[in-house]
């Protein structure tokens, strides 16, 4: 094994408009070794890896491959430098066979045959070399999921990859099919392969690589000998101490429950369960966090509450009123109807209609409101004065009502979503992502408001993956991994022990 | 204003003219390519349309038809579907005017028949728009495929209703009987003393249409069910997020566009031919999707736009009669360009101005 690392970035750097995704990325990976890449959804990851595949061009940076330079332009230079790499989601044919989907793209000249009685030759040997075995003649559809991906994989090492990137590859993969998996990267490894593995959990980390690189907000911000980490270690990388906000606040005066969950549980369009028999409570006058690595179905669980997605099973009590949510769906009006605000988590995808005009979001989703109707028509005049009200009390800029709403900064869209929201004093928040992409101001701002609400007697439940917001913010905090709350603790536990919890390492009491 | 934006007037006003003049170049080259004058094209073209009483009178009869069914395609829009099933939607609608007219012209005035016929219309083209609609909303079929799907479902329909069930007994053409006074609106000649349209079968539609440009306005910038309808439209999560309900947006919004569509058969039918016929609709449906497109989805874009086509229509009409080498395949072919600059290449335009206007603009506001 020589010296030259297998690939090498230096100072590579990539924004799509004004978000970053990748900042100043350096990274060097060893030859035959398996090299795993962690951090939350969006910090960069998977941007990473595309810039690397062809998919993107980096704005800045170079790439070396075995110690060269290299433009990777297109996917196709990427395959012909021995790099190959396997989707989260996969990028088969189903209605071909196996063998047909892996020579696809790389037949071998325009008649088939001679491609593929040779491709049925190299796929035996591919067989016998790393212990991939799958039927060439089957075809994809009749595939279990975990084949597919040895489908993926042979796909790759068959246009002669000697490095392989996984993009989540567990994602999809029951347990047994994961740990088939890290048998076969193990072997990829032993043949000298190099094995680039994305993932967003530690538990695979710990367990198959030998170096990780830790990915926060489009940064690289560690690496660390995979034997020289702790699960613990690799979480508070993750999450980030980043910024400590202090925020003040007087200890809570919690009074009585408004919101009581009981045996939530919701399963995906895929058929997964993501929130597994939840229940917890908020009173009037505190805020509940939740905390957790994002993906452990805290997007899922506010969701449902807001009516925007169907339970399985489960009760909530809101201010005293049952709904079995397995038996009754309830849809987002509803939800409204009975005093419950709610900030999602994507104010772009679902908050705001950003092709709207200001005071036209100011509304939305109380724009049945008989407040803001005269008669057959919506009362602008008065939809306007509202929103201008809006705009002066949460300092919105620029304070026009009349403008785009796409044309506001991350910050003041989040003040307009939040506005709406509060100004409608409602009985419980629930409060997703709030300070999300926000610069430092509007985040005090919009903290000092959340504070506001909760000694005028609010409810609140925050869903935040910084950590940091939710030891400031929260009044109690719960813990959630894989779809289970695994813990409820003080906001002031140390980081050390949540970031375990949130890493799914159970503690004694938890 | 972040890049991308452009000021309204260009947005609305030079895009449009733009991509105009385009068509009319391009134009200009097939009829000088046939060896005709395209200058002395273009002056029979606008003296054919606007020069004279009846041309004015057909260019605004036509207009009406596309002010229709370039609604129905503008409302279906802002709700992120795209109704092509206008020339369908139109024919159908052709039979509740005619049950209407036939129902009633021999007993009462043609006022009181109208808005039976307005009605029926509406319903009609409402009732035909709905199955796709629903199957849209609740088993995700595509309205663009179900839509056209429906426009042959409506033509074979027609076809036996007319040929065996509604056709003038002892006729053998497929059309109704011709409806008395009381089925007939009256022409805008006979009621606007001072204007003379000639033989022009403008009629009392017009006015319709411009309501219901009007009445569509209200609707989507000005109604609950029009916030709905666009919030819909633009951002289906943040709809979803805001408690509407896709399916009942789809179904009405569709509702509304086909009922649109259908009361374009009040101006053919009982404006204009005053009998139901077969083939009445003869594209105007198709057309309506050029319209909006050229209108920007806005009622007074749809007008204009609909004026436009109105002028392409008649005055076309006039150069093929004029100039024999202009045949009247050719005036289609310029129609064709025209919808084809007007909608098909809507953008091309597009990405240079938004340049030119960014850069324009970028020293005005530092200096700002």
């Amino acid at each position: 094994m020589s010296d030259t690392p297998a690939i090498e970035l230096r100072n590579i750097s990539k924004s799509f408009g004004p978000v970053h995704a990748n900042r100043d990325i350096d990274l060097v990976v060893r030859k035959g070794s398996i090299h795993g890449i962690v951090g939350e959804n969006g910090a960069g990851k998977s941007t990473l890896m595309s810039i690397l595949y062809g998919f993107y061009q980096a704005d800045r940076g170079d790439i070396l491959v075995d110690g060269r330079k290299v433009h990777i332009g297109d996917s196709k230079t990427a395959i012909s430098l021995g790099i190959g790499m396997v989707h989260q989601h996969f990028m088969l044919v189903d209605n071909f066979t196996v063998l047909e989907n892996v020579i696809l793209g790389a037949e071998g000249g325009s008649l088939l045959a001679g491609g593929v009685s040779k491709a049925r030759q190299e796929l035996r040997h591919l067989e016998e070399g790393y212990g991939l075995k799958v039927d060439p003649d089957t075809l994809i559809e009749d595939l279990p999921v975990g084949l597919q991906q040895r489908v993926e994989i042979l796909k790759a090492l068959f246009r002669g990859a000697e490095i392989l990137i996984l993009d989540e590859p567990t994602g999809v993969l029951t347990p047994s099919e994961a740990d088939h998996l890290f048998r076969i990267l193990q072997v990829l490894k032993d043949e000298g392969k190099t094995v680039l593995l994305i993932t967003h959990k530690l538990r695979e980390i710990m367990a198959v690589t030998d170096t990780v690189s830790v990915m926060r907000r489009g940064e690289m911000v560690a690496t660390r000998k995979t034997s020289e980490t702790s699960m613990a270690e690799l979480a508070e990388l993750m999450v980030g101490r980043s910024v400590l906000l202090r925020v003040d606040k007087k200890p809570a005066k919690p009074k009585e429950t408004v919101l009581d969950v009981s045996g939530l549980t919701v399963t995906d369009s895929r058929g997964v369960q993501v929130v597994k028999d939840v229940s917890f409570t908020v009173r009037a006058g505190e805020i509940v966090g939740i905390a957790g690595v994002s993906g452990n179905g805290q997007s899922e669980l506010l969701e449902t509450l807001a009516g925007i997605r169907r339970a399985t099973a489960g009760t909530v009590t809101i201010d005293g009123e049952t709904i079995d949510l397995g038996e009754t769906p309830v849809d987002p009006a509803e939800m409204r109807g009975k005093s419950m605000g709610h900030v999602p988590e994507d104010r772009h995808r679902m908050g705001l209609v950003t092709g709207f005009q200001e005071y036209e979001n100011a509304i939305l989703g109380y724009h049945n409101d008989p407040v803001y109707s005269k008669g057959f028509l919506l009362d602008i005049a008065k939809i306007r004065d509202a929103a201008r009200s809006e705009i002066e009390k949460y300092d919105i800029r620029p304070p026009d009502c009349l403008l785009k709403t796409a044309n506001f900064s991350g910050g003041n869209q989040q003040k307009i979503v939040l506005a709406r929201e509060i100004e409608r004093d409602p009985t419980v928040l629930l409060v997703g992502q709030p300070t999300r992409g926000v610069d430092i101001g509007a985040i005090e701002f919009i903290h000092k408001r959340l504070i506001e609400m909760r000694d005028a007697g609010k409810g609140i439940l925050l869903v935040s993956v910084e950590l940091d917001e939710i030891r400031g913010l929260a009044d109690r905090v719960l813990v959630m991994f894989d779809g289970r709350i695994v813990g409820e603790r003080s906001p002031e536990t140390d980081e050390g022990e949540l970031g375990l919890l949130m890493a799914g390492v159970h503690g004694e009491d938890a | 204003m972040s890049a991308g934006q452009l000021p309204r007037w260009v947005d609305f006003g030079l895009i449009p003219v733009l991509n105009l003049v385009a068509a009319f170049l391009v134009s200009g080259l097939v009829v000088l390519l046939i060896g005709e004058n395209p200058l002395e094209a273009v002056r029979i073209l606008l003296w054919g349309s606007l020069g004279f009483g009846e041309g004015i009178g057909f260019t605004l009869f036509y207009a009406t038809n596309f002010i229709f069914t370039g609604l129905a395609v503008a409302v279906a829009f802002h709700a992120g579907l795209f109704n092509i099933g206008g020339e369908g939607q139109a024919y159908i609608g052709g039979l509740g005017v005619a049950w209407a007219c036939l129902a009633f012209d021999h007993y009462v005035p043609w006022w009181v028949t109208m808005p039976f016929a307005l009605a029926g219309a509406a319903i009609m083209g409402a009732a035909w728009a709905f199955i796709p609609a629903w199957l849209q909303a609740k088993r995700g079929s595509h309205v663009v495929i179900t839509t056209i799907m429906f426009n042959f479902i409506a033509a074979a329909l027609m076809n036996y209703l007319l040929v065996n069930i509604m056709v003038k007994p002892g006729s053998m053409q497929p059309e109704t009987r011709t409806f008395e006074a009381g089925g007939r609106l009256p022409f805008l000649n006979d009621f606007m003393p001072g204007i003379d349209f000639g033989t022009a079968p403008v009629n009392l539609a017009l006015i319709i249409a411009l309501l219901a440009s009007l009445a569509v306005w209200l609707i989507v910038w000005r109604t609950r069910l029009g916030y709905e309808i666009r919030a819909f439209g633009a951002n289906a999560t943040a709809a979803v997020y805001a408690g509407i309900s896709p399916v009942r947006v789809i179904v009405v919004t569709m509702l509304i566009s086909g009922g649109l569509a259908g009361m374009m058969a009040i101006n053919e039918i009982m404006g204009s031919q005053h009998r139901l016929l077969l083939e009445f609709v003869t594209g105007y449906g198709f057309v309506g999707i050029a319209v909006a497109l050229m209108g920007r989805a806005h009622p007074v874009g749809i007008v204009l736009a609909a004026i436009l086509f109105g002028m392409l229509y008649q005055g076309g009409a006039e150069l093929s009669f004029e100039k024999p080498a202009i045949t009247r395949d050719m005036i289609i072919v310029i129609q064709g360009l025209v919808i084809l600059f007007a909608g098909a290449l809507e953008h091309m335009f597009r990405p240079a101005l938004v340049r030119f206007f960014t850069f324009s603009r970028t020293p005005a506001q530092q200096a700002g």
